[in-house]
C-alpha cells in the first residue's frame, strides 16, 4: 500500500525541515503559554496579570493556527489549459467608481484572450457608463425591476443579479479598478477540468503603491504563504474580485440557500402562529360572528400546515393549502359583510325612490366586491398580523428581490461567507499565485481605514452568523483555516493589554508576573526567535513588517469593528458602513484625529518610560524590570508609530517619464 | 420564438415542455417563456420534465422563479415527469422539499 500525498501531482508541499521549524516553534509557544499559566501569574495584580496572560495567549493561539496553514503551504503546478468550449463571463462591478477607471477596465477585459462576454455590473445605474459600455460593445447590466423596495446587499446584490442575466459556464468578478492581464483566463481555466473546482482565486496586487507601502496595502503574506496554505487544506479563499467561479456551484448554493431560507420562514411562522393568531381575536371585532369564524379556520389551517411539515409533506403543496383555505376564509368574511351591506342597500333604495339618489347602486359592482375579498382588502387581510403570516407561509422568499440569491448576504464581506459555504458543499477552490490583475489601492489614510474596517466587520458577522467551527461540511482544516482569519481580527483587545501592561509597571511598579526570570526569559525569547525565522523563511524575502506592524497598530479599528459587528448581528444595529472609495480624497490638514488613540497610547507609554526612569534614579524600581518594560515600550512604540506616515501619506506620485530627458 | 411547446388544456392549465438540456444556456430563455404565460393571465403552469435529459442549478433557479411569479398571480407551477438525472439534481440541492414532482403533467393540478 501505498501513501500519496493527496495534492503532490498538483505542487509542492513544503520540505520536512520547514516542517520541523513550524512543530519546534508551535511547541515552544505552548510550553511557554502552559508555564504562564501554572506558575508565572502574579495573583495580586490580577486585574493586570489575567488580561495579559489572556493576551498572550490569544497571540499564542494565532501563531498556532498561523503555523498550521504553513504545515500545507501549496505552491501549486501551472494547470492545465482550459477545459474545451468553456464559456465564460467577465463581470466588472461598480458603484461609484469614475467611468473613466471602469472603462479602462472594461476595454482590458475584452482583451483577455480566452474567448469570453465582457459585462459591466453598474449598481450606480449611471446614463453616461451606459452609453459608453454599448459605444465599447460591453454588455451593461442594471439592477431589474424586482428589487425596489428590497434590501440590496451591496456588491453581492449586485452580482446575483448580473447572474441571472448572463449565461456563462465561468465567472471571471474583477472590481471596477482591477485591470485583467490578457492571459488571465488560460491561465486560470485550466483549474476546472477537476469538476468539483468551484473557485479560483489570483493575487490582488496594486500599482499605485510605493515600495515602502505607508498604508500596508500589498498583502505579500496574505497573497503568498497565507493563501497557499489554506489552500493546501482546500480553503483558498474567495476574495472578491480577480477569481474565477464556476457557475453552477455558486446556482447550487443559490437553490439549497433558497430552499433553506423557505423552510426556515415557514417554520418560525406557523410556530409563532399561535400567538399571532391570539392577538388577533383581541384586535378583531369578536362580536362579528364571521370574523370569529374565519379566524377559526386560519387556526385550523395552521394546524394543518403544521402537521404537515412534521410529515415532511413538500412546502409548496403546504402553503398552497394553506394560502387556498385563508383565501376562503377571507371570501366568507366579506361574503357575510355583502350580505349584510346588501340588505342595508335595499333598505335605503327602498326609502329613496327619487332616482337621482340611486347612485348608491354602483356600490353592487360584483367586479370590486370580489377584488374586496382579495387578502390585502378584506376584513382579515387587515388584521395585521395575520396578513404578515399569511404572506410569509409562502415558496416566493417576498422579502428578498430574487428567490434565488446565489452570493451569500449574510455578511458584508460576501467573499468569505460565499466561499465557506462552497466548501461545505464540497466544492474545492485553488489559489493561482500569479498576478493576472493590476488594481488601485486607497491612497489616504481615511479610506484604507474605512477599507480595513469594512473587512473586519464582514469577517466578524460571518462569524457570528456562520461560525466555520460549527457549520455543517467543512473538513477540520478548514474550519481552521477559516477560523484564523476570523481570531486575527480580535488583535485589538490583545493590543489593549500589550500597551497596558508595561505602563502600569512603569508608573506603579505592578509587575503582571511573578518576576522577570530566567524561566521567563528561558521560555519566551526562543520562541520569538524561532517564530520570526518562520516568518522570514515562509515569506522568502518579500516585507512582512508592515502588515505586523498594521495588525497592532489598527487596534481601534479592529475593537470598533468587532463590537459595530456584534450589535449588528445581535441588536440588528447598523454597520455605519461606506463603500470603499477608490478616488482620492479631498486632502486638507493632516487628519491626526482619524488616529487619535494611536498618539494617546504613544503618549502615555512615552510618559510612563519618564516616570519610570525617574522611579529607577530614586532605586524605587528594579533595574531588570526598568530595563524590560522600557524595551517593550519601545517595541510598542515602534510599531505604532506608523500612524505617523500612514496619516502623512498623500498617495504615490509615479516617475512621471516625460522628466527623463529633462537637464 | 419558443423553444418549449406549450399547450392549454381545457381546465386552463398550461403545459410547458422543455426538451433536451435544461441548462444555464436555455434557463433564461425558460424564465422568460414562465413569465410570459403568468404575465397573459395563465396563472396554473405545468412544467413536464419528461423529455429533459439535463438539468443544472440555473434550470431550477428558472422554475424558482416562474413558480414565484406565479404565486403572486394567485395561481401556481407544479413539475411533472422528471427524469433520474432530474431527480437527482431536485434531491442534490434539496429543492425536492420545496417541489413535489407529479406523475403527470396534466393531472399536476387534479390533486
Amino acid at each position: 500500500m501505498t501513501h500519496r500525498l493527496p495534492n503532490s501531482d498538483v505542487g509542492r508541499l513544503p520540505s520536512p525541515w520547514l516542517r520541523l521549524l513550524i512543530l519546534c516553534t508551535a511547541l515552544l509557544g505552548i510550553n511557554y503559554i502552559i508555564w504562564r499559566w501554572t506558575s508565572s501569574l502574579n495573583w495580586s495584580a490580577w486585574w493586570i496579570a489575567v488580561p495579559l496572560v489572556l493576551a498572550e495567549t490569544y497571540s499564542v493561539i494565532d501563531s498556532l493556527l498561523f503555523a498550521m496553514t504553513m504545515w500545507r503551504v501549496l505552491r501549486r503546478h501551472p494547470p492545465p489549459p482550459p477545459p474545451e468550449g468553456a464559456t465564460v463571463d467577465v463581470l466588472i462591478t461598480t458603484y461609484n467608481e469614475p467611468i473613466a477607471m471602469v472603462l479602462d477596465t472594461a476595454r482590458a477585459a475584452l482583451a483577455i484572450r480566452y474567448p469570453h462576454s465582457t459585462w459591466i455590473l453598474d449598481d450606480g445605474n449611471r446614463d453616461e457608463l451606459r452609453c459608453a459600455a454599448e459605444e465599447l460593445g460591453v454588455g451593461y447590466v442594471t439592477r431589474s425591476a424586482h428589487w425596489q423596495d428590497k434590501p440590496r446587499h451591496a456588491k453581492a446584490g449586485n452580482l446575483n443579479n448580473a447572474l441571472f442575466e448572463t449565461q456563462g459556464e465561468y465567472i471571471l468578478v474583477l472590481d471596477a479598478d482591477q485591470v485583467p492581464d490578457p492571459r488571465i483566463l488560460d491561465h486560470t481555466l485550466g483549474y476546472f477540468r477537476d469538476p468539483r473546482m468551484a473557485l479560483v482565486q489570483t493575487p490582488q496586487y496594486f500599482h499605485n503603491v510605493p515600495f515602502s507601502d505607508p498604508l500596508g496595502s500589498q498583502a505579500p503574506l496574505f497573497y503568498g504563504p497565507i493563501q497557499q496554505g489554506k489552500d493546501g487544506w482546500n480553503a483558498a479563499y474567495f476574495c472578491g474580485s480577480n477569481a474565477v467561479l464556476r457557475r453552477e456551484a455558486l446556482m447550487q448554493l443559490g437553490i439549497r440557500g433558497y430552499v433553506r431560507a423557505v423552510e426556515d420562514g415557514i417554520k418560525r411562522t406557523l410556530y409563532a402562529a399561535g400567538k399571532m393568531l391570539k392577538t388577533a381575536s383581541a384586535q378583531s371585532d369578536s362580536e362579528h360572528p364571521a370574523v370569529r369564524a374565519a379566524l377559526q379556520s386560519v387556526r385550523e389551517a395552521t394546524a394543518t400546515a403544521r402537521k404537515q411539515l412534521h410529515d415532511n409533506r413538500e412546502l409548496a403543496d403546504i402553503t398552497f393549502e394553506f394560502q387556498q383555505r385563508v383565501d376562503a376564509a377571507a371570501r366568507s368574511v366579506v361574503d357575510a359583510d355583502v350580505t349584510a351591506m346588501r340588505a342595508d342597500l335595499e333598505v335605503i333604495t327602498a326609502l329613496l325612490e327619487d332616482p337621482e339618489h340611486t347612485s348608491a347602486a354602483v356600490i353592487f359592482d360584483d367586479a370590486a366586491l370580489t377584488s374586496l375579498a382579495g387578502r390585502e382588502w378584506s376584513p382579515l387581510g387587515a388584521i395585521e398580523s395575520i396578513g404578515a403570516m399569511v404572506r410569509a407561509v409562502d415558496v416566493g422568499r417576498d422579502d428578498e428581490a430574487q428567490p434565488v440569491l446565489p452570493m451569500a448576504t449574510i455578511s458584508v464581506t460576501e467573499d468569505m461567507a460565499t466561499c465557506m459555504r462552497l466548501h461545505a458543499q464540497g466544492w474545492k477552490s485553488a489559489y493561482h499565485h500569479e498576478v493576472l490583475a493590476r488594481g488601485l489601492a486607497p491612497d489616504d489614510v481615511r479610506t484604507m481605514m474605512t477599507q480595513r474596517l469594512r473587512w473586519a466587520q464582514g469577517t466578524v458577522q460571518v462569524m457570528l452568523r456562520e461560525n466555520p467551527l460549527l457549520l455543517k461540511g467543512l473538513s477540520i482544516g478548514q474550519r481552521l483555516m477559516y477560523w484564523a482569519t476570523m481570531w486575527s481580527y480580535l488583535a485589538g483587545f490583545a493590543a489593549l493589554a500589550y500597551i497596558a501592561a508595561p505602563a502600569i509597571f512603569l508608573i506603579f511598579g505592578i509587575m503582571p508576573v511573578q518576576a522577570y526570570s530566567w524561566d521567563f526569559f528561558g521560555r519566551l525569547i526562543p520562541f520569538l526567535i524561532l517564530n520570526q525565522m518562520m516568518f522570514i523563511i515562509i515569506s522568502r524575502g518579500t516585507p512582512t513588517w508592515r502588515g505586523q506592524q498594521y495588525s497592532l497598530a489598527l487596534f481601534p479599528v479592529w475593537i470598533r469593528a468587532c463590537v459595530t459587528a456584534f450589535r449588528n448581528v445581535y441588536f440588528d444595529r447598523p454597520l455605519g458602513f461606506a463603500v470603499t472609495p477608490k478616488t482620492k480624497q479631498a486632502v486638507d490638514a493632516i487628519p491626526w484625529h482619524l488616529v487619535k488613540w494611536q498618539l494617546a497610547a504613544i503618549a502615555m507609554l512615552v510618559v510612563a518610560s519618564v516616570i519610570g526612569i525617574v522611579q529607577l534614579y530614586f532605586g524605587a524600581i528594579s533595574v531588570l524590570g526598568v530595563g524590560v518594560n522600557l524595551f517593550w515600550v519601545l517595541f510598542d512604540i515602534v510599531i505604532l508609530s506608523v500612524v505617523f506616515q500612514a496619516v502623512r501619506y498623500r498617495g504615490h506620485e509615479p516617475e512621471a517619464p516625460e522628466r527623463e530627458g529633462v537637464p | 420564438m419558443s423553444q418549449f411547446s406549450t399547450c392549454t388544456q381545457p381546465s386552463g392549465v398550461v403545459v410547458v415542455k422543455p426538451t433536451g438540456r435544461l441548462n444555464m444556456v436555455a434557463a433564461p430563455a425558460l424564465r422568460k417563456e414562465l413569465h410570459t404565460i403568468v404575465e397573459g393571465g395563465q396563472t396554473r403552469v405545468a412544467v413536464d420534465l419528461s423529455a429533459v435529459d439535463f438539468i443544472d442549478s440555473s434550470g431550477l433557479g428558472a422554475l424558482i422563479s416562474g413558480l414565484k411569479v406565479a404565486r403572486q398571480a394567485g395561481g401556481d407551477l407544479r413539475i411533472a415527469a422528471p427524469t433520474r438525472q432530474v431527480i437527482a439534481v431536485l434531491e442534490l440541492t434539496n429543492l425536492n422539499r420545496v417541489l413535489r414532482a407529479h406523475p403527470d403533467a396534466g393531472t399536476a393540478f387534479d390533486e
